[in-house]
């Protein structure tokens, strides 16, 4: 009989494959445990809101050692039962451009270079409204300018929003309350958004935005007037930190001749209302299918 | 074992042929490395004042760099022209240089990639459309998909050629049922990825002088012209110097090929002028201000000018049998051919894209200092990666870089 070789070292593979077992257990459950906190909402779109009112204070204490004073960043949601409109009176805009700085004192706009969400249009009256003939340098001593009527643009607010599909990153979205809103820390500055959008709403921080500590609005937003970084894209977002606690956007505050009218669409005794019903509306751009829920009315 | 072994002495004799060169290749390497410092030293500092150094506004919100991304990606889809008589066809006498067709679609890649990077404003955040961590926008965001197809295109090439050159290397065929899937699967990604492309402008309503449905078919016909143009003076480049046989026949059927793309590319392009014209709408701003400069504003003209001339001369040159075989008016038409796509595809695309902007403001953009050292490190970078690919798989092709293969006779080079 053929005698059979002695195992000298029976335990020494076995020993291997057990190491290696525990290895390949350890280093599953430490690859999962990454994942899951690697795949855990980045976006302040999608974070738990415990998770959120954590990052909003982040923010808080840095924009206060920025600014040398206290800076608040809300996260009020969106009211039940609210859709925000707009509607610009066509027939009473002077051109003098308060509103735009108006805006850009509320929402901490760069003031150097200069970053205007709002932007008023001259147009001639013999021509309607044309973009082709608009002049947005118009610089007279005295507005409004005889023959001319003045159109100001900002976001639109589409319902059917062009830059919201294009943004590959999912950086930007429209809120339950009809505000198309920028996550500024999720954005990645490929500007899509910009050539998407057809009233040249948005705008971008081509370099580090400047504005003087003393200038700052400290009551933000998030998803909104909170400063933002150089390489992002920003937008107007009706104020969100004003109307979402029942206030007027600062637009329509300043307008010196109530031009510009404001609430939510779906309650049926607003003026937004009123005006939709009884006025002649129109909105830029039609033939875009955008569905605006920003309106221009002629009201008198 | 023996495979660790044999690929250590694969990446020493790669770096052994890299290293290996005469004074031309090392001025070409040096020139290369002068053009990547600068555009390194230019690139650092947009990131760090932003892309306020380059002449982009929120008006004209892409420029240079949207434009050369646009054209390479033409110059990658390219690669199919050769891949599809190549394989398809069986067509010999293209089948042995297809390799060098595939380098140069994965070096397109690489600076079409290059190109996004540096045009966006957090470039370290591009791993926000790198899902699980990111979120990628897709099916809505053309953007994404343009993101997945472009690196699956990057990668599909990428084995492809590495995995034959290898395989070569090592004195073995290389596996059929590996290669001949990804190569027929390449052919559909690369009209995929310039398709794609296209629709990112095509899709946008807000552009009228993009929102064209021609604006992918003649995308396609115009890198079928660019990207053959690059390969044929690269071609004669290696035929010239090295001892690789390239026969007349490839040039030539790759010449009239391209006579046949350009046709359809200009044909295209007039079919586009003849709707704009003479419906007349408010739509034909857009090419007036390329054609013919619009209120004074005519930066663009000249260049409009030069690629309908270039265009047209090379589709001359190509289209007349005696003019692409003779090797002066070859290298003239490629010549023409490459800049002439290059001025139409790169600002003429993209400037008369977005002017007069979306509110008729007219913004002359020309490219700042910044953008063009920036793009020329890029093109460097590519060049670059294009030369050291060429430097180790031409010695494998020619069977001059191979592993000892145990005894048995040496194994001919098994590009084919």
């Amino acid at each position: 009989m053929k005698s059979l070789p002695v195992r000298n070292e029976p335990s020494e593979p076995c020993a291997t494959s057990c190491s290696r077992r525990r290895f390949a257990s350890v280093a599953a459950a430490a690859a999962a445990g990454w994942l899951l906190t690697g795949c855990g909402p980045k976006r302040l779109r999608e974070m738990p809101r415990d998770r959120l009112r954590r990052a909003l204070d982040e923010m808080e204490r840095e924009y206060s050692v920025q600014q040398g004073r206290p800076v608040k960043v809300a996260d009020t949601p969106p009211l039940p039962g609210v859709l925000f409109g707009y509607a610009l009176d066509l027939s009473r805009c002077i051109g003098c451009r308060r509103c735009v700085y108006a805006c850009v004192e509320e929402n901490n706009q760069s003031r150097d270079p200069q970053v205007h969400w709002i932007r008023v249009l001259q147009m001639e009256k013999e021509k309607g409204i044309d973009f082709r003939e608009a002049n947005p340098y118009y610089q007279p001593a005295e507005v409004p300018e005889e023959g001319h009527f003045y159109v100001p643009v900002a976001c639109q607010q589409c319902r059917n929003a062009p830059c919201v599909k294009t943004c590959p990153t999912g950086a930007t979205w429209t809120e339950p309350d009809g505000i198309v809103v920028i996550d500024y820390d999720w954005c990645i500055g490929c500007r899509c958004c910009m050539a998407a959008c057809p009233y040249g709403a948005r705008h971008f921080n081509w370099t580090r935005p400047a504005i003087p500590k003393d200038e700052l609005n400290p009551a933000t937003h998030y998803l909104g007037n909170r400063p933002r970084p150089q390489g992002v894209v920003e937008k107007c977002t009706f104020c969100i930190q004003r109307v979402r606690n029942g206030r007027y956007p600062a637009c329509v505050e300043v307008c010196p001749a109530g031009a510009r009218k404001f609430g939510n669409l779906l309650d049926p005794e607003s003026e937004i209302r009123y005006i939709i019903d009884n006025k002649r509306v129109l909105v830029l751009k039609e033939e875009l299918n955008t569905l605006p829920k920003f309106f221009y009315f002629y009201g008198t | 074992m023996t495979f660790a072994r044999r690929f250590a002495r694969f990446v020493r004799g790669s770096v052994r042929l890299v290293l290996a060169g005469n004074g031309l290749y090392w001025g070409w390497v040096a020139l290369l490395a002068v053009l990547i410092g600068s555009g390194v030293a230019a690139y650092a500092d947009q990131v760090s004042t932003g892309l306020v150094l380059t002449s982009m506004r929120d008006q004209v919100s892409w420029g240079f760099y949207i434009g050369n991304f646009t054209f390479l990606v033409g110059v990658a889809a390219a690669a199919v022209v050769l891949v599809i008589p190549a394989y398809v066809y069986d067509w010999k006498p293209i089948r042995e240089i297809v390799i060098f067709g595939e380098l140069l679609a994965v070096s397109a890649i690489v600076m079409c990639l290059l190109f996004v990077m540096v045009d966006i404003g957090h470039p370290e955040r591009f791993w926000h459309l790198v899902p699980p961590w990111g979120h990628l926008n897709i099916p809505r965001s053309i953007l994404a998909w343009d993101a997945v197809v472009l690196n699956a295109y990057l990668a599909v090439n990428f084995v492809v050629v590495t995995h034959i050159l290898y395989r070569a290397f090592c004195g073995r065929h290389y596996e059929k049922r590996l290669v001949i899937p990804l190569v027929l699967l390449s052919i559909p990604m690369a009209v995929g990825i310039h398709t794609v492309t296209a629709f990112l402008y095509n899709g946008l309503a807000a552009r009228p002088y993009w929102n064209s449905s021609i604006l992918a078919p003649q995308f396609l016909a115009s890198a079928f012209c660019s990207g053959p143009a690059i390969l044929l003076v690269v071609l004669q480049l290696l035929r010239r110097f090295t001892r690789f046989e390239i026969q007349d026949e490839a040039i030539w059927k790759i010449a009239e090929l391209m006579a046949y793309a350009m046709f359809l590319n200009l044909f295209l392009h007039g079919a586009e002028a003849f709707k704009e014209y003479y419906s007349d709408t408010e739509h034909l701003l857009y090419t007036r201000y390329w054609f013919e400069g619009l209120d004074g504003h005519r930066t663009l003209v000249g260049y409009a000018w030069t690629a309908v001339a270039l265009n047209v001369s090379a589709f001359v040159l190509f289209i007349v049998p005696a003019a692409r075989r003779n090797r002066v008016t070859l290298n003239l038409g490629c010549l023409a051919t490459y800049s002439g796509c290059y001025i139409e595809k790169g600002m003429g695309l993209i400037i008369p894209g977005m002017t007069p902007d979306t509110l008729g403001e007219i913004y002359e953009y020309v490219p700042s200092i910044t953008e063009l050292r920036v793009a020329a490190g890029v093109f460097a970078i590519g060049f670059l990666v294009f030369t050291l690919m060429l430097k180790v798989a031409v010695p494998i092709s020619l069977g001059e870089f191979q592993d000892d293969v145990p005894a048995a006779a040496p194994v001919v080079p098994a590009i084919v």
